[in-house]
């Protein structure tokens, strides 16, 4: 017992050296003066430890703390991907002119987004619904603050509130889901969840009732029709860097939640790879069900982008279409297709975070955030505009960027397992897409600006963040090999 | 010689990175100049070097290990009789190109330029790429730089026709994808071992034959994104639009070189993947095509703007190209390569002729001319000679592909009907009278406008850049074997590797197995097969 916990913790240094790096937040923000960004670097310091203690997990596979959570391949993929998304949130942060006025309280800003980045961490490694509810949480209440934190925008209060509401309902809902799964089967671990359901149960209709909660729940956090609503209204109140680090990190977070949760506890471990084809699910297609819910946010997250003035607005509703894009693969659970979506996460992190750091480059100077006044920006400041182009041309998938690859692999895993109604809808929201995205460069580039023509110069500083985020997305077009090794690689989970 | 083929592909791309460094405008344009001609030269030994006889074989070849962990895509990239000639061509209007736009463009110039530079290494690795994802890799990067040099160096409309622009393609090209990646796992679970392949050896090998239903959803897919990018009535909407708006250069490369990846496309994809779907589905594209002709001529016939009438005149001709494709014999599918040739010269040069009174003038109004004859005899000229050669006039480079186009198709049998032809030789006519017509309102007649009384007649840059297109107007046109022979003996192997491979996927396949549909349409009840293995 006390030995298995003692060595759980040498497997738990991430998220204790997280625990730590908020702890010093705290102290530090009541020691040193408010008025750098001091905090700022201590913060990131923090992440980078955190970040090589997860590398240093690489080829565990192993359960921690009595089923508690797993240390495999597949949990330090996704940390790796949380963590680099966490670094580029604070460098963002400190670039940010949001967040000047609020600069006496970065300490609690820092805590804050320490506390999601925990949450998240364990949300990926999890293997215990009660952790799952756990986890679930942490990530949510910090993000409902998060969200707010710009409280004197009155958008932003009004954001947080709204996600207050719809994200207590789902999760209520996720957590009498769970309630009833660890009723039926008697066991909370999710090893424990599929024997039990491989020795059979009685009332197949309220193990299907719970998965449906469940999925409430997850879809709530992924932002994918139909429990999307909250998303547009907190994308846009909220300060940019925490869009993007909801748009990101915790939807890729609550992506593996889901992966793990459905891979492990309900597929035949006997005839792993085919989906459905558990006698026990016979009376609930639910690969049909999610790739109903992928298509539905394929269209509707495209159509409802087109109409949008507010850049955030739109990228949060992109950022829902992309949820659709991620849910095929998630529709195909086969090894080809946990592989697409890894790939997919993995490509998406840096043409998403490009193009909501364009977006706050051009805020901090133009305090607009509205397409409209990006008209003739193109020739005020190119590299940046070139930039902007190469994230949106990603994020619509064409080729040579890393969108294409990703949207490569995740059509070719829905098609070869025969979902090619879904690929097709999703290859015409994808042209949809296409006119929302190319409208922010068409007012860069063929519109000239009204009356002023003077250049915007950025320092150097924020471009070096640019060309961080900028290269891969350009390598990683035509050089991928090491991420889909990486991808491949790290399929493996803990008992599978 | 592999690696030669690598360096005219890429040394655009890098010319693009050197114009970065670039500090004048002059250097801009020098740097783009060196670099397209220097494409072009080192080209030149390719085709000097190709084994005619063997042309059905790949040559030039650079092939790498699989690129994508778990998928067989390699980069494959060689050039064989189907695409040396585009591939040439390509590399042949890099300069002029370059050349016709020196002074016209003004703003931005080094962004003009690396885009152009951008443009030719993605139309060079259309052609010579021969795997299907790398294939579509470059198809999508031509877009992007088209869309730029549309929408910032482009005319009035130049926004909506960028959207429109744009979306066609893109619709068409996503299709494809999706159909693209279900072939490559098909192929793949068919003759590679259950891992997915695209390279275009293995999927046109009489070895992989495709079943008629997917055969018939599969070449629906293809055909669209290439009848989208050639274009085929009734996907043409867009390209009048983008024409017109297009800067010079960005109407001659669309119309020498991107329409002609659709109808590469097809004769590459189409044909050989496809051998029943395309015999099955010939008359219809042939009559699509032969409404083209004679639609984008009656159109053509009444525009009052110089370049759109060359736009639709582009529709018509491209007309005869697919017409051509679909009559499935050697001498119709000769001409159609040839044409392919011989309209992106001759519609090449007319969109030059324009952009050049069109830079002394900034109208292209039939009616603000007039008269022009007198004042510039050398553009009288050569303006004759490219309108000559759009109409078909024998001992030019137009009647060789018409001829050969309007001949095969009469004896095709899987079109089966005179009609084709009848119909489409009248597009011929028409062409006569809409380019002779536009031809004497423009050049002939007394001057009525006092601005085109002191107009200059070419420079020595406008003489040096047509003079080489005129060149090969007039040498394809007296010695069409110098260019047909290229292709001569891949064009006779894949028609009847592809005739006998449709004979044994009809032979094998089996009524009662087949959807209705399916059955009538490939007419399994009647002697189809045995029909075309006659011919």
């Amino acid at each position: 017992m006390v030995e298995n916990i003692l060595n759980s913790i040498g497997h738990f240094y991430p998220e204790i050296s997280i625990v730590v790096t908020l702890c010093v937040v705290i102290i530090a923000d009541l020691l040193l003066k408010r008025e750098n960004h001091t905090i700022s670097w201590i913060f990131l310091a923090g992440l980078t430890v955190t970040g090589l203690l997860v590398l240093q997990q690489t080829g565990l596979n192993t359960s921690i703390f009595h089923d508690m959570a797993a240390v495999d391949p597949f949990a330090v993929f996704f940390k790796v991907i949380l963590i680099i998304a966490s670094l580029f949130i604070v460098l963002f942060s400190i670039n940010s002119r949001e967040l000047d006025p609020y600069k006496s309280r970065l300490g609690e800003y820092y805590m804050l987004i320490a506390g999601m980045i925990l949450g998240m961490f364990l949300m990926v490694g999890s293997t215990n619904l009660l952790l799952i509810y756990l986890a679930f949480e942490m990530t949510s209440i910090c993000s409902y603050v998060l969200a707010g934190f710009t409280k004197r925008a009155l958008k932003s209060a009004e954001g947080s509130i709204k996600y207050i509401m719809y994200g207590a309902v789902s999760s209520g809902i996720m957590l009498y889901g769970i309630s009833l799964l660890i009723g039926i089967t008697a066991a909370t671990d999710i090893y424990g969840v599929n024997a039990s359901l491989a020795a059979g149960i009685d009332q197949p209709m309220i193990l299907y009732i719970a998965i449906l909660m469940i999925i409430v729940g997850i879809g709530f956090k992924i932002a994918v029709v139909p429990f999307h609503f909250w998303a547009p209204d907190v994308y846009e109140g909220a300060p940019i860097t925490i869009t993007a680090f909801l748009a990101v990190a915790s939807k890729i977070a609550a992506v593996a939640l889901m992966i793990r949760l459905f891979k492990v506890s309900f597929m035949d471990t006997a005839s792993v790879q085919i989906i459905g084809d558990w006698p026990i699910f016979e009376g609930l297609n639910w690969n049909m069900l999610l790739a109903f819910m992928a298509a539905l946010a394929m269209i509707a997250g495209n159509l409802t982008a087109l109409k949008q003035d507010n850049i955030k607005r739109m990228l949060a509703y992109s950022s829902i279409a992309h949820a659709g894009y991620i849910l095929m693969g998630f529709v195909v659970l086969t090894d080809e297709g946990i592989t697409a979506i890894m790939i997919y996460v993995f490509m998406y992190l840096f043409m998403n975070l490009g193009a909501f750091y364009v977006a706050m480059l051009f805020s901090n100077k133009l305090n607009t955030e509205s397409i409209e006044k990006y008209k003739g920006l193109g020739f005020r400041a190119p590299m940046e505009c070139i930039a902007m182009t190469v994230f949106l041309i990603a994020l619509t998938g064409l080729p040579p960027t890393a969108g294409f690859i990703a949207k490569l692999y995740i059509f070719g895993a829905a098609i070869s397992a025969g979902w090619i109604w879904l690929v097709l809808i999703a290859g015409i929201t994808t042209v949809i897409s296409l006119f929302y995205y190319i409208r922010v460069v068409k007012n860069m580039f063929f519109f000239k600006s009204d009356g002023i023509s003077e250049p915007l110069v950025f320092d150097a500083g924020s471009k070096v963040i640019l060309f961080m985020l900028l290269i891969p997305v350009l390598l990683f077009g035509i050089y991928f090999t090491p991420i889909i090794e990486f991808a491949r690689y790290s399929l493996k989970m803990f008992g599978m | 010689m592999d690696i030669l083929l690598q360096i005219v592909i890429y040394l655009p791309l890098l010319g693009a990175l050197v114009l970065l460094a670039a500090r004048t405008d002059e250097m801009v344009r020098m740097i783009s100049l060196f670099v397209t001609l220097a494409s072009f030269a080192l080209s030149v030994p390719l085709m000097l070097n190709f084994d005619v006889a063997n042309s059905h074989v790949a040559q030039f070849m650079t092939e790498t290990g699989p690129l994508l962990a778990g998928l067989d895509v390699k980069y494959i990239t060689a050039l064989d009789g189907l695409s040396l000639l585009l591939f040439m061509l390509t590399t042949f209007f890099g300069p002029i190109v370059v050349l016709s736009s020196w002074t016209s463009i003004k703003k931005h110039v080094k962004g003009f330029f690396a885009m152009l530079l951008i443009l030719q290494t993605g139309s060079l690795g259309v052609f010579a790429s021969l795997d299907l994802v790398v294939f579509y890799v470059f198809f999508e990067v031509t877009l992007i730089p088209m869309y730029f040099l549309i929408g910032i160096w482009g005319g009035e409309g130049r926004i909506a026709a960028t959207i429109k622009f744009f979306l066609y393609t893109l619709v068409g090209s996503l299709i494809m994808l999706v159909a693209l990646i279900y072939l490559g796992f098909h192929a793949g679970d068919a003759i590679n071992n259950g891992v997915f392949t695209t390279d275009w050896r293995l999927l046109s090998s009489p070895v992989y034959q495709i079943g008629l239903v997917e055969q018939t959803w599969l070449f629906l897919a293809f055909a669209l994104a290439f009848c989208i990018k050639v274009p085929l009535f009734p996907f043409h909407t867009w390209l009048p639009y983008a024409h017109t708006e297009a800067p010079t250069a960005g109407s001659v490369v669309l119309a020498a070189i991107m329409l002609k990846m659709g109808t590469y496309g097809l004769v590459r994809f189409c044909l050989p993947f496809f051998p029943n779907a395309s015999e099955a589905f010939a008359p219809w594209m042939g009559a699509l095509a032969v409404i083209g002709i004679i639609y984008g001529a009656l159109v053509a016939m009444v525009q009052k703007d110089v370049k759109k009438l060359v736009a639709y005149s582009s529709v018509s001709h491209l007309g005869f190209v697919v017409l051509g494709i679909f009559a499935l014999n050697t001498m119709a599918v000769q001409g159609a390569i040839i044409q392919m040739v011989n309209h992106g010269l001759s519609t090449g040069a007319l969109f030059l002729i324009v952009g050049m009174i069109y830079d002394r003038r900034h109208t292209r109004m039939i009616s603000d001319f007039g008269g022009l004859s007198g004042v510039m005899p050398v553009f009288a000229v050569f303006f004759m000679i490219a309108t000559l050669a759009s109409v078909g006039l024998p001992g030019l480079n137009g009647f060789v592909g018409e001829f050969l186009i309007l001949n095969g198709a009469f004896h095709s049998v899987v079109l089966n009907s005179y009609w084709f032809t009848i119909l489409g030789a009248t597009g011929v006519i028409l062409a006569a009278v809409y380019m002779l017509w536009m031809y004497r309102r423009v050049m002939f007649g007394p001057i009525t406008n006092k601005l085109n009384e002191k107009l200059a007649d070419l420079n020595a840059r406008e003489i040096t850049l047509l003079v080489p297109v005129m060149i090969f107007i007039v040498w394809i046109g007296i010695r069409p074997t110098h260019f047909t022979q290229y292709s001569e003996h891949q064009v006779t192997q894949l028609l009847e590797e592809s005739r006998e491979k449709s004979a044994a996927i009809l032979q094998s396949a089996k009524a009662d197995e087949l959807p209705g549909w399916a059955g009538k349409f490939y007419d399994i009840t009647q002697e189809f097969a045995s029909k075309i293995g006659e011919e």
